[in-house]
């Protein structure tokens, strides 16, 4: 184990995967000489060379199409948006090319492309630079959606993700990128993709929490439990496929839910899971399922608004204690 | 031709009633087969050129009246008119090179090696199909000879082409990538990010533009600035050429500049081929946009009829050789109709599969 932040994991797991494949490239727009432009792929055009490490024009659909064509004819690109904000120019070749390439062509081309960079909220950049759009993507069958809350995490799936057969989009959070934790050094260590981590025990209710959420909800849980209300948090990791029988199993213990997320409350990934309990686990809970989303509004960019439009600890604890009748 | 499996040239013998026929191979052909003609290629290539430019016409016709009985849904996009672009530009690849393309695009399916039985087939939305039934008309795939899809979202095959190209280079293969769109696909982003790209990285790409004047109902002069379409490529100093896209040598020979300069020098190039659409843009287009004189005009320089003079007057072929042809044809073309009627739905269990190669 090191300490690393998640800047470094993520740089680790390209690194090794890298050397470990030579089919496997990296392609994005100040991913080689720039050192990225969050400098998760520093170090790596020194290490490969400009035919595995590929800056980009400003093209988003074109370097995107390119990955996926690359892929059909055997390759495994990893193509890295500079934030997800800039993937909506290239949605058509995600979700029309490599969401549904394996299907339409009935099984003949499968799609091992990754692609990945920072979404959800950074720091006051506004509208279009501060958005979570994964419950875009975790919509579509074909996709597979990742979304890491820890260094060891984020080294383990993107790992999982480059040796994967299908699309998976993955999403990292800019304000996390400088999180330290432990992380392993073994070039074999892999964390399955579809597979939630409980990252806290309770008894008395259930946090479901992703990506910047995560430690959000475990500082939660930690002031609950001074108030005697134990929290169980889990983290899906996998956003598609969603792996519902561990969050089930949870409420089913703790009778109580709260969903934690970034984005928009419409249609989120929170709406889809607050349903699945639902229907999953009705008769075991002692109160509605609450949400706790990011605001209904475009971002905004003075400090003290963007600080009202993402969830807080506070926001956290009054939702439990609300599920809890306290 | 390099591209003409060995189970058509089977089929090619079984349907010659006489001894010697015009479909033969070389070895059991006349011995004018690879006698040299005027037009300077081998009888065997333009007789295979001929079969390819009839028979996609006759399987078009055949889909036109399999789809007015019901037999073939959705959308259907016909290449009545434009053959020899397609029969052209394949002619001049091999086997192992690669066709990504639009919807308008059973033409260039056979012509790149999937039988006509698996086209209809998946025409029909049957299991025989060359995508299984999941993909229909605009969606024909074939990996084992090439043929990189079927795509419907104009435009969208160009960023596709453009990576498949670039794995050939990655790979340090020589293998080429034919991409063909229609003009409308000119307007998109997507085409002029991949030129960009395509000539920046040096890929062995050869786009391909159809233009046939119209997207959909909208002509060309109401759609582009610019209507010299092989003149954007200055853009990107990408190498390009017009080519009459009626004259089926001319587009083969366009095509084999542009190959050559694929694959000895891995750049790309932009062809564009001047061609003409004889039916709506798809089956439910009845082309109240323009009149049935314009479209005869355009049929007075049709692709087929000027390639048989053409092979006339060079003493190619005779009026005997011709009925082979377009007899061989017709039993093709009714034989992937029975193909497709016999072929079995796909089963249930399909709804399901092929969503993810690794499922979880």
């Amino acid at each position: 184990m090191a300490v690393m932040t998640m800047r470094d994991a993520l740089n680790l797991a390209l690194a090794e995967e890298l050397a470990r494949d030579p089919s496997v490239f990296l392609m994005g727009e100040e991913v080689a000489e720039y050192q990225g432009a969050y400098k998760v792929t520093r170090g790596l055009l020194e290490k490969f060379g400009p035919k595995r490490v590929i800056d980009t024009p400003i093209t988003e659909l074109g370097f995107a199409g390119l990955g996926v064509g690359a892929a059909m004819a055997g390759l495994r690109p990893i193509i890295e948006f500079m934030t997800f904000n800039f993937s909506i120019l290239a949605t058509d070749q995600i979700i029309n090319s490599a969401a549904k390439m394996l299907y339409m062509s009935g099984g003949q081309f499968k799609i091992p492309i990754v692609f990945r960079g920072p979404g959800g909220s950074a720091y006051q950049v506004s509208s279009q630079h501060s958005q979570a759009l994964e419950s875009w993507y975790a919509y579509f069958p074909g996709l597979k959606v990742v979304m890491p809350s820890t260094p060891a995490d984020a080294k383990g799936l993107l790992k999982s993700a480059i040796r994967d057969d299908d699309p998976v989009i993955f999403i990292e959070q800019e304000r996390m990128y400088g999180m330290k934790d432990e992380v392993p050094e073994d070039e074999d260590f892999t964390i399955p993709l579809g597979v939630a981590d409980v990252k806290r025990e309770g008894t008395d209710a259930t946090i479901v929490a992703r990506s910047l959420m995560v430690p959000t909800a475990l500082k939660a849980a930690e002031e609950l439990e001074k108030e005697g209300i134990s929290c169980e948090v889990i983290d899906p990791r996998t956003i598609r496929p969603l792996d519902i029988d561990t969050i089930v199993a949870s409420v089913r213990k703790t009778n109580r839910a709260v969903i934690a997320e970034e984005s928009h409350p419409f249609a989120s990934v929170g709406a889809e899971i607050s349903a699945e309990i639902m229907e999953q686990a009705f008769d075991f809970l002692d109160a509605p399922v609450k949400r706790v989303s990011g605001a209904d509004v475009p971002m905004p960019y003075a400090k003290n608004l963007e600080q009202l439009a993402i969830p807080d600890v506070a926001q956290i604890v009054a939702a439990v204690k609300e599920v809890s009748y306290k | 031709m390099s591209n003409q499996s060995g189970e058509q040239r089977d089929q090619a013998k079984r349907a010659s009633s006489s001894a010697v026929s015009v479909l033969d191979p070389p070895n059991k052909a006349s011995a004018s087969a690879t006698q040299s003609n005027e037009i300077g290629e081998d009888r065997e290539t333009l007789v295979e050129i001929l079969r390819q430019m009839v028979l996609i016409r006759r399987f078009e016709e055949k889909c036109a009246e399999s789809y007015s009985l019901g037999k073939i849904g959705g959308f259907c996009h016909l290449y009545i008119g434009q053959e020899a672009v397609g029969v052209g530009a394949i002619s001049a690849v091999r086997k192992d090179d690669y066709v990504l393309t639009s919807y308008r695009e059973h033409g260039q399916a056979i012509s790149k090696g999937i039988s006509p039985d698996a086209v209809m087939a998946e025409l029909y939305g049957k299991a025989g199909g060359c995508s299984h039934g999941k993909g229909g008309s605009m969606h024909l795939f074939d990996k084992t000879v090439g043929f990189l899809g079927g795509h419907a979202i104009v435009g969208g095959q160009i960023p596709l082409a453009t990576g498949v190209a670039f794995a050939s280079k990655y790979q340090e293969t020589d293998r080429v990538t034919l991409c063909f769109f229609g003009e409308a696909a000119v307007n998109q982003g997507a085409f002029h990010e991949s030129l960009n790209m395509a000539q920046l990285w040096k890929l062995p790409c050869i786009y391909i533009c159809e233009n046939n004047m119209y997207g959909m109902g909208t002509s060309l002069e109401r759609a582009m600035s610019l209507q010299n379409v092989a003149q954007k490529s200055c853009a990107y100093e990408l190498a390009s050429e017009f080519v009459d896209g009626m004259d089926v040598l001319k587009m083969r020979q366009a095509t084999q500049r542009a190959v050559k300069r694929a694959r000895e020098e891995s750049l790309p190039t932009l062809l564009e081929a001047r061609t003409y659409r004889y039916m709506g843009h798809s089956m439910s287009d009845p082309g109240n946009y323009r009149t049935r004189a314009e479209i005869e005009k355009h049929q007075e320089r049709d692709p087929i009829k000027l390639f048989i003079n053409d092979l006339k007057t060079n003493g190619v072929i005779s009026d005997d050789d011709l009925a082979q042809i377009e007899a061989r044809v017709k039993e093709d073309v009714e034989q992937s109709v029975r193909f497709a009627e016999e072929s079995p739905l796909p089963a249930e269990r399909e709804l399901t599969t092929n969503i993810y190669a690794n499922p979880l």
